[in-house]
């Protein structure tokens, strides 16, 4: 085994800074790292904060690692900005709400950004949360980029997601669209001090009672908060607690635990698989194809099937036709 | 030191230590590394040097620059450096960037700074000593 690994297994907290560049950087030591870690994964409650930009998520993120250190509990943060479409660089600026805690060994804060991944996480957070969780934290905070009303990939990687709502975005038909609205487990409605904000709690609370209870579902509580000063902050770790003692009921975590990892081995053969597309399309074998898409005389659709079909039909014939 | 083409985005902190509240410097150089491909991460005004050690070591940045404009650099760069080397970052960049007279330049190289930009430097100047003096990595892909 690497000896990074095992400074990371014995509790080196510089080797999970270098592991998670590794994860990050798709490396095959991140990989290793990964592997030789996973066994001590699922301890953690993974939970996801997500909500529009500038609703307060880092500042939440804050309050929240503040009040679970208070209850003896140690904290692992995963800060996701976006990445560049034009030239890959990031502006990482979620630490900045959170640098009070820089010397509380109990808690770590990781920026990632999301180098071309689109839904709200990066590729990398999976595994960089397994690290995490591996390390030790009681809780890995995973907070997403700032998202719209579509980007739900955190519902699959959390146990407990976080909606941070705050007022004057809308009005009551957007909280009943199909989206983001659908993924929350706790929904959060901070800057709660504004004047709107007892119409968002009203029309949110409106929204959850058009719904059709399920027996022996869970019940999504609004909690109102003001993040900047960690008003209701107590309450929502307690919601927290709730929530994660309801998944341990009756194998609810179970199998979300198995939807999860499972939407993990797909995302990460899709990535081998993304690769290998790249780099075949990119190939000098490849010329006489990408002349004949310019040239009008192969469609993009035709091409495709070029390409991949070979590779489906070695492995499942019928499976490539469809 | 040979520069392999990279395969991923450096990495730097930018920090501002110690007590001066202006940071439009500090904003100006994140825009430019973020627009020059890199992964910037701002940890804001204020900063003691223990926290810009932690914060950098837990990011696992290539890159730290600190921005001062107190006149107190002579004192907090020494400090940043001292703490980076706690933490295990041997091989990090440290750069500096502010208003440094001419004559304590010298002394901040010294205790390990590789570059210090003053008032004026050109934003490609900067740019580039960094892309082409930060540490290369075995996790470069």
């Amino acid at each position: 085994m690497s000896a990074l690994i095992e400074r990371f297994l014995a509790g080196d907290r510089r080797a999970l800074a270098r592991l998670l560049s590794h994860v990050e950087n798709r490396t095959e030591l991140g990989r290793r790292a990964v592997r030789e870690a996973f066994a001590r994964t699922g301890r953690a409650h993974v939970v996801g904060v997500t909500g529009p930009p500038g609703a307060g998520k880092s500042t939440l993120t804050n309050a929240l690692i503040r009040e679970l250190r208070s209850r003896g509990r140690t904290v692992g943060v995963l800060a996701i900005d976006p990445s560049s479409a034009v030239t890959g660089g990031a502006t990482l600026g979620d630490r900045i709400r959170m640098m009070e805690n820089h010397t509380d060994a109990g808690v770590y804060i990781r920026s990632m950004a999301t180098r071309g991944q689109m839904g709200g996480l990066s590729l990398a957070a999976t595994g960089a949360i397994h690290l995490l969780d591996a390390f030790g934290f009681d809780i890995v905070l995973v907070e997403t980029v700032g998202v719209g009303q579509d980007e739900v990939d955190v519902a699959d990687t959390a146990d407990t997601t976080l909606l941070i709502q705050v007022p004057g975005l809308g009005d009551s038909i957007q909280t009943i669209k199909a989206g983001i609205m659908e993924i929350a487990d706790i929904l959060v409605v901070n800057k709660a001090d504004r004047p709107d904000a007892r119409q968002l709690v009203r029309d949110l609370r409106n929204m959850l009672l058009l719904g059709e209870p399920l027996p022996g579902g869970w019940d999504i509580p609004i909690v109102e908060t003001i993040a900047t000063e960690g008003s209701g902050i107590a309450r929502l770790v307690d919601k927290l607690d709730e929530h994660r003692a309801w998944l341990a009921a009756g194998g609810r975590r179970r199998a979300r635990i198995e939807r999860r990892l499972v939407r993990e081995v797909a995302l990460l053969a899709r990535e081998r698989f993304d690769q290998w597309v790249a780099a075949r399309l990119g190939s000098e074998q490849f010329a006489a194809a990408r002349e004949a898409l310019v040239n009008r005389q192969a469609d993009p659709g035709t091409v495709a099937s070029q390409l991949v079909g070979g590779v489906l039909d070695a492995v499942d014939p019928a499976e490539s036709r469809r | 030191m040979v520069t392999a083409r990279r395969a991923r985005p450096i990495r730097v902190l930018v920090a501002k230590p110690g007590l001066d509240g202006h940071d439009r410097g500090a904003k100006v150089m994140v825009r430019a590394l973020r627009d020059a491909g890199m992964e910037v991460i701002y940890t804001g005004l204020f900063q003691t040097p223990e926290m810009i050690a932690r914060a950098a070591a837990d990011e696992d940045v290539d890159v730290v620059g600190l921005s001062i404009l107190s006149g107190a650099h002579n004192v907090l760069v020494p400090r940043v450096v001292e703490e980076l080397r706690k933490m295990e970052m041997h091989d990090v960049l440290v750069v500096v960037g502010g208003t440094i007279p001419e004559a304590d330049v010298p002394a901040l190289k010294a205790a390990g700074v590789a570059a210090v930009f003053g008032p004026g430097t050109p934003l490609p100047e900067a740019i580039d000593f960094i892309r082409t003096h930060a540490p290369a990595r075995e996790d470069e892909a």
